[in-house]
């Protein structure tokens, strides 16, 4: 390999020639602030399209209607990622850059942070009255006194001191100073924060990997266990083995809502709350409790959310004989702010079989322009409008089947008729019946468990602790020299600098209050007067 | 008093509140355009200081305005409490009415928003001389009350379940402190791009600019109050992470709400790296921190009325 004369620290405009100089050109490049100012705006700019586009994530739904809606761009964009943003190619990418810029950064400076603060503090410059906001006033002490006073002073206010005894003590050139520092908190705060930020990368993967949420709709008075095929949806991440989930069990006992009447939210749930009966594992006791919006349920380190709720309606469905082949509650799905809600009753032991596609009106209303549709959430006038199909339900096939979807490919339709509870409608050409006998209430639940999400809040509250030490303190020196004058008076001046900081650009009005604060405690009995020199 | 009683004094302080803010713009104005040359005096270079006494820098070169720009300054500055006062009876008023915390929806986060862009400007007024900054702050503030009371006005309601949590409380607050403490800085930034435009051309700074301060000064003012915003912005976003956890079972979700919220983060986040990048300081980073505030709008009047979001409990259309 080829030595390369590059110096680590020097700017290069162009790659130089060699893999080995390449490369660390480039991880230079990588890891200098433009790079990080670039990747970050990359970052704000890449988020952008998951905010206007639907994603798969939160509403798979509305992706597939969107790719269907626009045939020519949507597949495009599908295949582009731009319908689950937040796990593309592109956007990991621009993370990660930055995430491998951040470390490559705060590595060397953290180095560096630690031999200065091993370091003791440097030297007064030769002039100090050249600083802005120098102090000189005399003293009737002497030098050595001067300065071990300001030592004690400053080593109270817990300053870094180094001191420096005069070469000959008492004679006339004789000169001693004390130097102090503080404030080293600003760059490790600075630094902490930077890795917080890993760490809550670390954190969220952890969720990903080894957390699980599932969905799943609960009927008033029937029951959950926590296994897979309970579940109407459930994903986990790669470590997690889905047979071993936490055994707990719960029942819905009792489903309350209540709707605003009036206002402009009328219509809006002004509370809804699930009470529960639960068991923590297959052998433990009953308890109770209630779920509320705000107020999960904790069993086993998953929680358990009330994320929604619906109208399950009761049918009672008889073939052309008369015999029962269908007697149950079916949630429905609402499908606007007022439960017109959706659903599908399949009765496959009929012969032939029946299927209804049905609409929920919790308040019931019809026009011309919507059709049936409810006025209001609450159950004030509830009715259900069927349309009745015979026929090949197709769940033989073996292709599973959404059990909100009727496919009548091979049915054909017997008509429509709308049903209040209690209501029978007699098929057409005998094919059977079908009663309304009720309703009920159905609430879904999502279980979710994030083992990483403790670690992610320990490490977003070390990040805004490190935060503030970044940008509050101030990184700041103190130089005391007294110098034995000609006449046996000691001249005491009292200077600082503060590194940049919030107040950067500016003086430092609470530097110049140390400074003046110190000179007054080095103040003895015998004062002849005291400077402030102002910057040139 | 009655419930409507207390609703109609809500909206009375509100509208009085507004009509003394336009008061106030108007007197900032005219002390913005009455102000002659702005003479830069001097100051000691060593300012002797008695023993024991405390050594006063002064570090702004004194302002030799005409005695009306002075004086509507002053007028606008009254005014402006007056109207924060007003403002500020007017949203306790509505949370009475509600009989809950103000911020329900959109109306009531813009009247709050509002009053906390005038308490963010009022608080650092008590500290700095920011007659000349006035103008730019009553002008957003009055946009957001008459959004607020044209488009956004709802009757008080019962918070929607989600937002029955203290954490509404906790959140909400800092991202009310938020919007004043960016558009704060968003007005100091736009004005140091302007001022440092016409300190670029030869000769001394004249006409209105010559009223504002030094681009340098502009600059720092606006990374003091970002500063001091971004910190509390990072804290406002992980409290809507706790709460969101505790409502949906998940901290984070990508929602358009919360995507914004991030954007604005990291917008801010950029801004401070420009601060310490060569050749990004100035002008540069003074777009950066116009672009932050932006994002905070889309995030707050975008997502709230066109996206359909979680967060969508605008209340409006
Ligand atoms: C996840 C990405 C990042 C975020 C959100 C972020 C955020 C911040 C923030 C808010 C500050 C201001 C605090 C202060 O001024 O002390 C800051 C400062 C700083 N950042 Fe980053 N940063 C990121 C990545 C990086 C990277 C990749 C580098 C290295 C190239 C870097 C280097 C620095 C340095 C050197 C400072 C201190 C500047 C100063 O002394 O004023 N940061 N960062």
């Amino acid at each position: 390999m080829t030595t390369s004369s590059v110096d680590a620290r020097e700017q290069v405009p162009l790659p130089p020639m060699g893999a080995v100089g390449f490369a660390r050109w480039s991880w230079r490049q990588l890891t200098s602030m433009r790079t990080a100012l670039i990747l970050l705006f990359l970052l704000a700019i890449a988020s952008i399209p998951g905010s206007v586009l639907p994603q798969r994530g939160n509403d798979p739904i509305a992706v597939r209607n969107w790719i269907e809606d626009a045939p020519t761009m949507g597949p495009i964009l599908d295949r582009l990622g731009f319908f689950e943003v937040y796990s593309s190619p592109w956007f990991s990418a621009v993370y990660l850059l930055l995430f491998i810029s951040l470390v490559g950064c705060v590595i060397p400076r953290a180095a560096q942070h630690w031999r200065a603060m091993l370091a003791l503090p440097p030297a007064p410059p030769r002039n100090l009255s050249r600083l802005a906001g120098t102090i000189e006033q005399t003293s009737g002490l002497d030098p050595q006194q001067v300065i071990d006073s300001a030592a004690s002073v400053l080593r109270k206010q817990r300053w870094r001191v180094r001191v420096e005894e005069p070469a000959e003590a008492g004679s006339a050139s004789g000169s001693s100073w004390v130097a102090a520092e503080k404030g080293y908190l600003r760059e490790t705060g600075n630094l902490v924060f930077h890795l917080s930020l890993v760490l809550l990368l670390v954190a969220v993967a952890v969720g990903g990997l080894f957390g699980w949420k599932g969905n799943v709709i609960v009927r008033e008075g029937r029951g959950f266990a926590n296994t897979l095929t309970q579940y109407d949806a459930w994903g986990g991440g790669a470590f997690v083995n889905p047979a071993t989930l936490p055994d707990f069990s719960f029942t819905l006992t009792d489903f309350r809502v209540d709707f605003e009447r009036s206002g402009a939210q009328r219509g809006a749930p002004s509370f809804f709350e699930a009470d529960v009966t639960y068991r923590t594992n297959v052998s433990a006791a009953e308890q109770t409790d209630v779920i509320e919006v705000n107020h999960p349920l904790e069993i086993s380190g998953a929680k358990i959310f009330l994320v929604g709720h619906g109208y399950a309606p009761k049918f009672v469905v008889r073939d052309a004989a008369g015999k029962v082949v269908f007697d149950d509650e079916v949630p429905f799905l609402p499908q606007d702010g007022n439960f017109t809600s959706t659903g599908v009753v399949k009765a496959p032991d009929g012969t032939p079989q029946l299927g209804f596609r049905g609409l929920f009106l919790p308040t019931s209303a019809l026009d011309d322009v919507r059709g049936p549709h409810s006025v209001f959430p609450a159950p004030d006038d509830p009715s259900v409008f069927l349309s009745a199909w015979q026929g090949d339900l197709g769940l033989d096939a073996g292709a599973p089947q959404s059990v909100y979807r009727l496919d009548t490919v091979a049915m054909t339709q017997l008509g429509l008729e709308a049903l209040r509870p209690g209501d029978i409608w007699v098929l057409p050409n005998g094919s059977g019946s079908v009663t309304m006998t009720g309703f009920t209430r159905w609430a879904s639940f999502q279980i979710a468990r994030d083992p990483g999400k403790e670690f992610a809040l320990v490490s977003a509250i070390l990040a805004i602790t490190g935060l503030m030490c970044s940008l509050f303190m101030r990184r700041r020196r103190v130089w005391v020299r007294a110098t034995q004058a000609a006449n046996g008076i000691t001249v005491v001046q009292v200077a600082g600098l503060a590194r940049k900081s919030t107040l950067d650009d500016l003086q430092s009005p609470s530097l110049e209050a140390e400074l003046r604060d110190l000179a007054n405690a080095l103040r003895g009995p015998e004062i002849a007067s005291s400077t402030v020199k102002e910057p040139k | 008093m009655t419930t409507t009683g207390l609703a109609l004094a809500s909206n009375a302080c509100i509208y009085a509140a507004m009509v003394t803010l336009t008061l106030a713009m108007i007197s900032f104005a005219v002390s913005f355009a009455a102000g002659r040359r702005r003479v830069a005096v001097a100051v000691a270079q060593e300012v002797p200081v008695a023993a024991g006494g405390t050594a006063l820098l002064e570090r702004m070169p004194t302002n030799d305005d005409s005695s009306t720009g002075r004086r509507s300054g002053n007028i606008a500055m009254s005014l402006t409490w007056l109207s924060f006062g007003l403002l500020l009876i007017g949203v306790v008023l509505r949370g009475i009415w509600a009989g809950r915390v103000p911020w329900g929806n959109m109306y009531e986060f813009s009247i709050s928003s509002a009053l906390g862009i005038l308490a963010v400007f009022l608080f650092l007024s008590t500290r700095h001389d920011l007659r000349w900054l006035g103008l730019f702050i009553t002008i957003p503030t009055l946009l957001t009350l008459g959004l607020a009371v044209t488009v956004l006005y709802t009757e008080a309601a019962q918070l929607v379940p989600a937002l029955k949590s203290y954490w509404l409380i906790i959140h909400v607050s800092a991202a009310i402190i938020c919007a004043g403490a960016f558009t704060l800085a968003a007005a100091t930034a736009a004005l140091s791009i302007v001022r440092s435009r016409a300190e670029r051309r030869p000769g001394e700074v004249t006409g209105m600019m010559a009223k504002v301060p030094d681009a340098q000064r502009l600059q720092t003012l606006t990374y003091r109050t970002v500063a001091f915003s971004f910190p509390l912005w990072t804290f406002a976003v992980v409290a809507g992470a706790i709460w969101a956890e505790n409502a949906w079972g998940r901290y984070w979700g990508w929602d358009p709400k919360e995507t914004w919220a991030f954007i604005t983060w990291v917008v801010f986040a950029a801004y401070l790296h420009a601060r310490s990048t060569a050749g990004w300081r100035g002008d540069r980073a003074a777009w950066i921190a116009i672009i932050g505030w932006v994002s905070f709008l889309v995030n707050y009047f975008g997502v709230n009325i066109f996206v359909n979001s979680l967060h969508s409990y605008a209340g409006v259309g």
